[in-house]
């Protein structure tokens, strides 16, 4: 008999976490009483966003993100929803990407992106009883309330140029990834918020700084979690708004996608909403210790 | 020509007219930003190492290099002597020009010589390469799970995880692409 594939033998432990945690996840939404809600992963049009790329299935395509199913659910009454899910995205893959992942969103009506930052902190207490993580013998402090840190606040600490003109000249995503990820504080969790608009294309203005977006990301140990916002409801803007991710896409020679009609029909009906996503592998990831996104999944793409 | 999506570890590029090897590699992506392509690689003909990072859109020529079937033979304070099994005719490669690949390698191994013109820049390596635990610690008696994992050495130097059961003096298979352990190979 040959020896048993230790590639995928030695993840038995990580898994069994992995099971556990999942199931708490569960629970604590359950327990919230949100309702937890299926929809399907093949649909025919994703929202339009300039750097995520869609795989397609026949003449429709695999979810990028649940979230426009997920929003005309709440347009159409529900109030407190989640799901966990898988979702894919051509191309990404690196230590802690993979491009079919696990995917957990949840949304609220009559609240705003505030209050999911609550919910973020009550999930991890929830999931890891104390209120230390250890990353890598890095001790991570989770006691709440967490940092909050606006863009504008991160670019004038840690980046080489101003806002402005990383914004104006395109470098926005570097400096995020290469200036200021890498500097943010690891023993404590840390929200970064209020976005610049342009990079928020669901997501609804600050009444009072119509430059920045109610959008925050999560990230915990320098590992980026969640991204949430306080969802855009008004059809128009949020029409322009793909036209400009649709038409930036096809300048760079990207595939057309097709427009999610019903979805932009019915955000009329949408009442203020806050919605959010967060990856589930990486969280694994960081429950159990672990370095790299291959050691929270039973199989990665390679090893199909 | 390469385009982002191609870099991967090993990948060998011309940047300046110079041949180059990507060393580490690594996607990432900031929130619902543009993808970044991590690099660090090694100029073949120098040796220097640095780090670039390329964003979506850019291309890049790949470095085409001539390959010639060798055997290793040995290593001494020279270097790590190769012979062409042909012409008889030796050449040496530094341990900077081999990197991590020097931990691969077994007398009397085919490989191929990655040649620049007239000069051998580095190796390709077989797939599969058996090596011999040389350092372990002891199976616990009564671990009998099938996932549980421990460090060990082997013959080169090379430290990696193996599976519990693994025991001193076996002889394993390793992949030389993730470099990690494979199996026990049947003596």
């Amino acid at each position: 008999m040959a020896e048993p594939n230790w590639q995928l033998a030695y993840k038995q432990e990580t898994l069994k976490k992995r099971a556990r945690f999942i199931q708490q996840i569960r629970a604590f939404f359950i327990e919230e009483d949100f309702l937890e809600i299926e929809t399907p992963y093949r649909i025919p049009a994703n929202a339009p966003e300039l750097h995520i790329d869609a795989i397609p299935s026949t003449d429709w395509f695999l979810q990028t993100s649940p979230e426009l199913c997920m929003k005309r659910l709440l347009a159409a009454g529900y109030d407190k929803l989640f799901q966990v899910c898988h979702c894919w995205r051509a191309g990404e893959r690196g230590t802690t990407h993979l491009p079919e992942y696990s995917m957990l969103e949840w949304y609220r009506s009559d609240c705003d992106y505030h209050q999911l930052m609550l919910d973020c902190e009550a999930m991890l207490l929830h999931l890891n009883s104390g209120q230390q993580l250890n990353k890598q013998g890095q001790s991570i402090d989770l006691s709440p309330p967490w940092p909050r840190m606006t863009i504008t606040e991160a670019f004038s600490q840690f980046s080489s140029i101003p806002l402005e003109i990383a914004l104006a000249t395109d470098k926005f995503d570097p400096i995020i990834a290469l200036e200021i990820e890498p500097n943010l504080p690891t023993d404590r969790p840390i929200f970064l918020t209020e976005y610049p608009v342009e990079h928020a294309s669901l997501a609804r203005k600050k009444t009072s700084d119509h430059k920045v977006a109610e959008r925050f990301e999560l990230y915990i140990g320098g590992l980026e979690l969640a991204n949430g916002f306080s969802e855009l409801t008004d059809p128009v803007e949020q029409r322009q708004r793909f036209t400009r991710e649709e038409s930036q896409r096809r300048k760079q020679g990207k595939p057309p996608y097709p427009s999610p009609e019903p979805f932009l029909k019915e955000l009329t009906s949408l009442s203020p909403a806050a919605g959010i996503a967060l990856g589930v592998d990486r969280l694994i990831m960081l429950l159990c210790d672990k370095t790299r996104i291959d050691e929270v999944v039973a199989f990665t793409p390679e090893q199909l | 020509m390469y385009s982002c999506s191609d870099l991967k570890k090993g990948l060998k590029l011309l940047i300046d007219e110079e041949p180059h090897v990507i060393v580490q590699y690594d996607f990432t992506k900031p929130g619902k930003g543009q993808a970044l392509y991590k690099c660090k690689l090694r100029n073949m003909i120098t040796g220097a190492l640095f780090d670039r990072t390329y964003r979506s859109g850019e291309s890049f020529a790949p470095a085409s290099l001539e390959e010639r079937d060798m055997q290793y033979l040995y290593q001494d304070d020279s270097g790590y002597i190769f012979m062409d099994k042909k012409t008889y005719e030796q050449i040496i490669l530094t341990e900077e020009t081999l990197g991590d690949d020097k931990y691969f390698l077994v007398d009397n191994m085919d490989v191929e010589i990655l040649m620049y013109g007239e000069r051998a820049i580095g190796i390709s390596l077989p797939i599969f390469v058996n090596l011999r635990v040389t350092q372990s610690d002891p199976w616990v008696k009564g671990d009998t799970a099938a996932g549980n994992n421990k460090p060990a050495t082997v013959e080169t130097g090379y430290t990696l995880q193996v599976p519990s059961f693994v025991e001193e003096g076996t002889l394993i298979q390793i992949d030389t692409r993730t470099r990690n352990y494979v199996t026990r190979v049947k003596e």
